[in-house]
């Protein structure tokens, strides 16, 4: 067996590139489905990232002329009440949704794992108090959460982007992500190399951030891209009820609000495709995130 | 879709013959309306919003009020006969005897007195929101019981207008002595209707008054107004598990529910005594330049963007400052000479961008404040659209009502999409809105311009209706060049109910003819 691995591993040198695809490879052969989820997932990102260019419309342009035309080779997905195209907006709707979903998801982990880390390397006092202390935020649902910290911050867009809306939306995470962080990291904080570092004489903030968070990155890893599809959601929930994505930016759950609700009958495309945007996107994540936790997780490939 | 716009031109015209026709009035039934808003007091004087009016109206009277069926005309109510002075200085009416309160005392003019003089000069903690329609009332007196006399200090032509507004509900003297502030928890009046309960979130009921002073009405024997969601008022009237509402319904509401009422329902379409406006903050830079403010109302294609929004919101009409189409309004040739009303929108584009750059602001951005709900939503994204054309980046910031109110009246916004009503078209009604910030509190723009108050107030005083004219065109003309407010579009107001409901009247606002006094149902349930 270990002869006939040693010239694998030699050819594999021998062909710059091969060796850095082969996990790729691999992941696309075990896990096809998270590989699918990944593809679309690249494929949104592309197309919100040149939106710009592929979009066949202004997506805030209106068009009285085009109003409620259905779906044609003109219009592929049809118009809004306001002669909007669908596709353009859906296309924008992506890099919306996309960008919400990561820095939320993105920002609620990071703050989460810190914090479950930290609750759990100081243990005792600190990490009852912690944990008393997210049992309180979990005992809230998630969309609550988001609408509370969303009604009482309100609207703050820099550069185009909520950032209270992130807020809102990451604050939920937070507490979800420290408690599933917490338990990785009560086992981390018993290995030897952390009782070294200790004896080391390394402050608790170096232990934390340079010995055990890097130790808990699978299960971060896996529950970023988790929460990028509950981001995702949160925040065309929070648009549908009027409190995320302000008219007449393009995001996907606003689409599914306001008029639309109105011609649902008359102009069914209206809430059809970008319901299905949501629902590709959501899926997408949902199908990596437990692709790359079976990958990761060695529990799952035994 | 054809199939329906015949259904709703069938339901309109299925109206016409009933109000030529007149139909015997049954007795008897109750009839069940929705409304989409709680009120926040009892009392017609201290508010102005229909959450009050449309619930209290059955169970008050007022000195004059508006004639059923022939709006803007003014009939008694109270008052029996009238009689004003040669010089419009002094106004005398005699009331009708032995008009009962619901609690069975009969009014006199002293009940008279003590409501107008509650709403010209409130006691301390009342809030009178009528106050300045009283301001040229020099006194109110009661030489009999049946006469009550208003002593003017100067002319004001709208004062009959002003003794006709459904605000003017008339309490009890004695209530109002032992508790001046008895109307805000408590109704007790004279009109058609007793009050019985209001449950908060649920309902208010009300039942017939058997000494109505009116012989013969009320037909009905009680109402139950049913508090539900906008969207819960036109499944319940499409099921019919509701009669009516009385506010109104956008164009895609009102086909869903002729689709399911078919022929029972009733459909009145009228253009609103409401409409949308764009307030700049002059306050603030660079709103403070007429340039600015003058490029963005030029900017706004208001005809071209009638005809499509009022397919699928409730706006409607474009027009000036009073109701398009009332007696005071401007004609579409008098408007088209105002910026931003030429139909030619590629030079208004032109002219718009040529100020813009005058003003050093060709790359202007700035943020819309904006209910976040229909029809104010329509309007912005319209509004964001319109200016994106001439190169304006807009934020849309949408607030909750409370916030939009608070947002408008602490100054600390750059420009918001506004609305106003009135109960009436009279135009000292409606020119308020636009005159200077000190002297009026609902002109939110922040501007003094002592040439519209001047103008406003000669307008006030002048009895001769075409100088009146004159005048009013005048002030649109200033207002529209100074541009601190600007009309977007007027509302249309459509109301459906289902066709057993008879002898209610329509009309531009939604504030009058909600006493229901000769409001009955054909057939029973």
């Amino acid at each position: 067996m270990a002869t006939a691995a040693q010239p694998a591993v030699a050819s594999d040198a021998a062909v710059p590139g091969v060796r850095r695809l082969h996990p790729i490879l691999a992941f696309i052969r075990y896990q096809p489905l998270g590989a699918a989820g990944l593809f679309v997932i690249l494929v949104m990102g592309a197309a919100a990232i040149l939106a710009d260019v592929i979009a066949p419309y202004d997506p805030e342009a209106i068009d009285f002329v085009a109003m409620l035309t259905a779906p044609s080779w003109e219009h592929p997905f049809g118009t809004d009440a306001f002669g909007r195209d669908i596709l353009t907006r859906i296309i924008y709707g992506a890099r919306t949704a996309l960008t919400i979903g990561f820095v939320s998801s993105f920002t609620g982990c990071s703050l989460g794992a810190v914090i479950g880390v930290t609750s759990a390397y100081f243990g005792g006092r600190v990490d009852l108090a912690i944990q008393r202390f997210i049992d309180v935020l979990l005992s809230y649902p998630i969309i609550v959460l988001a609408l509370v910290v969303v009604a009482v911050l309100g609207h703050r867009p820099i550069g185009g982007i909520d950032v209270n809306l992130i807020a809102a939306i990451a604050i939920p995470i937070v507490p979800r992500v420290a408690r599933v962080v917490r338990s990785s990291a009560l086992a981390i904080r018993e290995m030897p190399y952390v009782d070294a570092a200790r004896a080391g004489g390394y402050s608790d903030r170096h232990i934390i951030f340079r010995h055990m968070l890097p130790n808990v990155l699978a299960p971060y890893l896996i529950m970023l891209t988790a929460y990028v599809a509950q981001a995702i959601l949160l925040e065309a929930s929070l648009s549908f009820l009027g409190l995320g994505v302000s008219e007449p930016k393009p995001a996907w759950g606003l689409m599914l609000s306001g008029d639309s609700a109105n011609f649902y009958q008359e102009a069914p495309w209206m809430i059809l495709f970008p319901g299905a945007a949501i629902s590709l996107a959501v899926f997408s994540f949902n199908l990596f995130g437990d692709s790359l936790r079976d990958w990761l997780d060695p529990k799952f490939k035994t | 879709m054809k199939a329906l716009t015949s259904t709703i031109a069938a339901a309109i015209l299925a109206t016409l013959p009933l109000a030529a026709v007149a139909e015997t009035p049954q007795r008897g039934g109750t009839l069940s309306w929705a409304i989409i808003a709680e009120p926040p007091t009892y009392d017609c004087h201290a508010t102005g919003t229909f959450a009050v009016m449309q619930r209290v109206a059955p169970h008050y009277s007022t000195l004059m009020k508006f004639e059923p069926g022939n709006y803007p005309n003014i009939v008694g109510d109270l008052a029996a006969s009238w009689d004003v002075s040669p010089d419009s200085l002094t106004y005398t009416f005699k009331l009708h005897p032995n008009v009962k309160f619901h609690d069975g005392t009969v009014l006199t003019s002293a009940d008279l007195k003590a409501t107008y003089d509650r709403i010209i000069n409130p006691p301390d903690g009342i809030v009178s929101n009528r106050q300045a329609s009283f301001t040229k009332v020099a006194s109110v007196e009661a030489p009999d019981p049946l006469t009550v006399v208003f002593k003017m200090k100067e002319v004001d032509a709208s004062m009959m207008t002003n003794f006709a507004s459904p605000w003017n509900c008339v309490y009890s003297a004695a209530r109002l002595k032992q508790d001046p502030n008895f109307p805000a928890k408590n109704i007790m009046g004279t009109g058609p209707f007793k009050f019985v309960e209001h449950v908060a979130g649920s309902h208010w009921t009300g039942e017939r008054f058997a000494d109505y002073f009116r012989k013969g009405r009320p037909y009905l024997d009680g109402f139950r107004s049913v508090t539900m969601t906008s969207a819960a008022r036109v499944n319940a009237l499409a099921g019919g598990q509701i009669d009516a509402e009385f506010r109104g319904f956008s164009p895609t509401e009102r086909d869903r529910i002729v689709r399911a009422l078919g022929k029972d329902a009733n459909v009145l379409q009228e253009s609103w005594l409401l409409h949308m406006i764009i307030t700049f903050n002059t306050e603030r830079k660079p709103f403070d330049d007429p340039r600015v403010r003058k490029a963005l109302s030029l900017a706004l294609d208001r005809w071209g963007g009638s005809t499509s929004l009022s397919k699928i919101s409730l706006l409607g009409a474009p027009g000036g400052l009073v109701r398009p189409g009332s007696e005071w309004s401007a004609s579409p040739k008098d408007m088209e000479k105002w910026p931003g009303y030429g139909r030619d929108m590629a030079a208004n584009r032109a002219e718009a961008k040529r100020l813009l750059k005058e003003a050093g602001q060709e790359n202007l951005t700035l943020t819309l404040m904006d209910r976040n709900i229909a029809p104010y939503v329509t309007a912005g994204i319209f509004a964001i659209d319109q200016w994106r054309q001439i190169g304006v980046k807009v934020e849309h910031k949408q607030v909750e009502l409370a916030s939009w109110y608070a947002l408008q009246n602490s100054g600390d916004f750059e420009v918001f999409v506004d609305s106003f009503t009135q109960f009436s078209d009279d135009p000292s009604n409606v020119l308020y809105k636009y005159a200077s910030h000190d002297r009026s509190p609902v002109a939110v723009h922040r501007a003094i311009d002592r040439e519209l108050d001047q103008l406003f107030a000669e307008q006030a005083r002048t009895a001769d209706k075409a100088k009146r004219l004159e005048l009013i065109r005048k002030f649109e003309n200033r207002a529209m060049e100074q541009a601190y407010s600007v009309p977007l579009l007027w509302w249309q107001r459509i109301v459906v109910m289902n066709d057993r409901v008879k002898g209610w009247t329509m009309s531009p606002t939604h504030m009058i003819y909600q006493d229901l006094g000769d409001v009955w149902l054909a057939g029973s349930r």
